[in-house]
């Protein structure tokens, strides 16, 4: 009986081999257990937990809300929202109704113009911010390096939200910025209105996602060859032209990594508007959450994170690309 | 050269005393003896009392409790599938799909929280249901499903930090193991485990501290009764700044600064034990 028996019993006996009993530990040992149990682990658990909730969410979000519900919205994946035309073809009703009212709705258009502003104009603070640091770090000697790297992912790693919190006591009115300017340094008479402002959350974007904008860019900066620099210098270059046709160009992966780690959270921004951020002009997340916990209108809310996301998809597959080029660079 | 110098070394002076002054300033007035925070009273302070309070208050010391136990168990499953996640991707060579597990691993780390919340929250709702419908079965929104949803979102930085520590060296040794006859398995935990160590360590950290942080996500996937700790600090400071809370963010603050010093130190004995002993065999 070889693996390969003629005839009509040929794939059965294959199917036998294949599985029976002496090489099946084999097998599974060197291809299941191996590889294949090795990938599935992990793909299944983000297949489920990662990828299925969005198949959910985009499925809710063209459900009918109802309010009283538990849970609140009439299924789509109901029988009777299929039905055969009189034509013979398939009919699927959707409620479409969710995206019609966030494009049409002025307290949605504006909220979504405003995250992105916002999200826009706190990315290119934090590069301002963080390129010049993250350059600094990169030519200070390599003891200061260390030091200086410490001190950047030190606050990453204390409370997101106590940091923000922290904020509060400087921008309040009787916070301690306004106490400098008014004891102290005596500039103004009347304290400053600076929290529950555009300004306040600003400042708490750029500074929760400044390591994330320094770290990607030293990384980057890091490797430049300093002979190339020499060259320019020698070849009488002055030295912000060797910044600009030098430096600049090559750090671009990592202006784009570090924007795009800062920028796409940013627009999705929860936390440091609803603590620092005005009350008469909501950010998206915010809505999204109001919509979901306190109308309890889950379609609504859905419809928000599948636009939210829509919209996030060009900006993620590109930061994909530039992380993955990076990985690939580490292997050389 | 020089002025360029001046200039981006006066941005890092700035910027660091940015990312510092609001915390030392919750520090300072943690040990303020004043009911309206900001303003110091320099008569009775410095206290302790803030602290005091801070140890008898249950409902903080509940919910650190949970968060503590939350992020433990999610920061081990997260290195778990997180290690082998970053393994698959950096040793397995192109296989079909490797393209949608990568792009899965990193989405992630950009997605904006209350999606991800969301969409947990509601696939957990569709499986009460469909377990309900199948078999009758109930469960109840708590610490399990605040743990999955953890794991899903802090795997991704394990994966990427494991990935990138296998991709800074080549995989000669784990074939040397297996060409000496190893099975694939104990090349794993006797060669690739033990070089990629530091790696999952500080997966396991990062996950941690990701996961004892993490309020939007907990928010939706949390039922009731099961309040974190990000949870229970979200809703006291939306009504404004309280001392306890400066007392716990400078504890917190505390074991952050000495754990990271410490690992600092750590690895930089390591890094020369390694150095000094790379020398040596070389000069031998």
């Amino acid at each position: 009986m070889s693996r390969d028996a003629p005839g009509r019993l040929g794939p059965l006996w294959t199917f036998l081999f294949r599985f029976g009993p002496p090489r099946w530990t084999e097998y599974v040992l060197k291809n299941w257990a191996g590889q294949r149990l090795v990938i599935l682990v992990p793909y299944l658990w983000l297949l489920v937990f990662f990828l299925v909730p969005f198949l959910i969410v985009l499925n809710i979000s063209f459900a009918e809300p109802s309010p009283l519900g538990r849970p609140p919205y009439e299924a789509v994946f109901d029988w009777s929202l299929f039905r055969w035309a009189e034509d013979g073809a398939l009919q699927i009703r959707l409620m479409i109704g969710s995206y019609h009212y966030l494009f049409n709705e002025p307290l949605y258009v504006s909220s979504w113009l405003y995250s992105i502003k916002v999200a826009f104009f706190s990315t290119v603070f934090c590069l301002m911010l963080g390129y010049p640091m993250a350059y600094a770090i990169s030519r200070a000697s390599p003891t200061y390096r260390n030091v200086f790297l410490l001190l950047i992912i030190l606050p990453f790693w204390t409370s997101f939200l106590l940091r923000v919190y922290a904020w509060i006591g400087l921008l309040k009115a009787d916070g301690l910025i306004n106490q400098f300017l008014m004891n102290w340094l005596h500039v103004i008479d009347e304290p400053l209105a600076m929290l529950n402002t555009s300004f306040a959350v600003y400042i708490g974007i750029v500074y929760s996602y400044l390591p994330f904008m320094i770290l990607p860019l030293y990384s980057n900066l890091e490797k430049h060859d300093n002979t190339l620099l020499e060259a320019a210098q020698d070849l009488g270059a002055g030295p912000i032209r060797a910044f600009a046709r030098i430096t600049l160009p090559l750090s671009f992966p990592g202006v784009m990594a570090g924007s795009l780690l800062v920028f796409i959270p940013a627009v999705g921004e929860y936390v440091i508007p609803s603590l620092l951020g005005r009350a008469d002009q909501l950010m998206i997340a915010r809505l999204l959450a109001d919509e979901f916990f306190l109308n309890r209108d889950w379609p609504k809310a859905s419809a928000v994170a599948i636009v939210m996301l829509l919209l996030l998809v060009v900006p993620i597959m590109v930061f994909q690309h530039f992380q993955n080029k990076e990985l690939e660079a580490q292997k050389r | 050269m020089k002025t360029q110098g001046m200039f981006s070394k006066s941005m890092l002076g700035f910027g660091l005393a940015f990312l510092y002054v609001p915390i030392l300033s919750m520090i300072v007035f943690s040990f303020n003896d004043s009911r309206s925070v900001t303003v110091w009273n320099s008569v009775t302070s410095p206290t302790l009392k803030w602290y005091g309070e801070l140890f008898r208050d249950t409902q903080v010391l509940n919910a650190a409790w949970l968060s503590i136990r939350v992020a433990a168990m999610s920061a081990s499953g997260a290195v778990i599938l997180g290690t082998l996640a970053g393994l698959v991707l950096a040793r397995f060579g192109p296989f079909r799909g490797r393209a949608l597990l990568q792009g899965l691993t990193t989405a992630p780390l950009v997605m904006p929280e209350v999606i991800t919340g969301l969409s947990m929250l509601l696939l957990f709702v569709t499986l009460e249901q469909l377990l309900q419908f199948m078999f009758g079965w109930q469960f109840d929104r708590g610490i399990a499903t605040i743990t999955i949803a953890h794991i899903t979102f802090t795997m991704a930085y394990v994966t990427v930090v494991v990935q990138s520590r296998l991709a800074t060296f080549d995989d000669s040794l784990e074939e040397a193991a297996l060409d000496l006859g190893a099975r694939p398995a104990r090349v794993f935990f006797r060669i690739t485990v033990p070089l990629i160590l530091p790696a999952i360590l500080s997966g396991w950290l990062l996950a941690f501290t990701l996961s004892w942080d993490d309020l939007v996500v907990t928010q939706f996937v949390s039922g009731p009764g099961s309040n974190t700790l990000p949870m229970v600090i979200f809703s006291r400071v939306r009504l404004g700044v309280k001392p306890v809370v400066n007392a716990l963010a400078t504890l917190m603050v505390l074991v952050v600064a000495c754990g990271v010093i410490l690992s600092a130190i750590l690895m930089r004995r390591q890094e020369q034990r390694r150095k000094r002993e790379e020398q040596m065999a070389a000069a031998g």
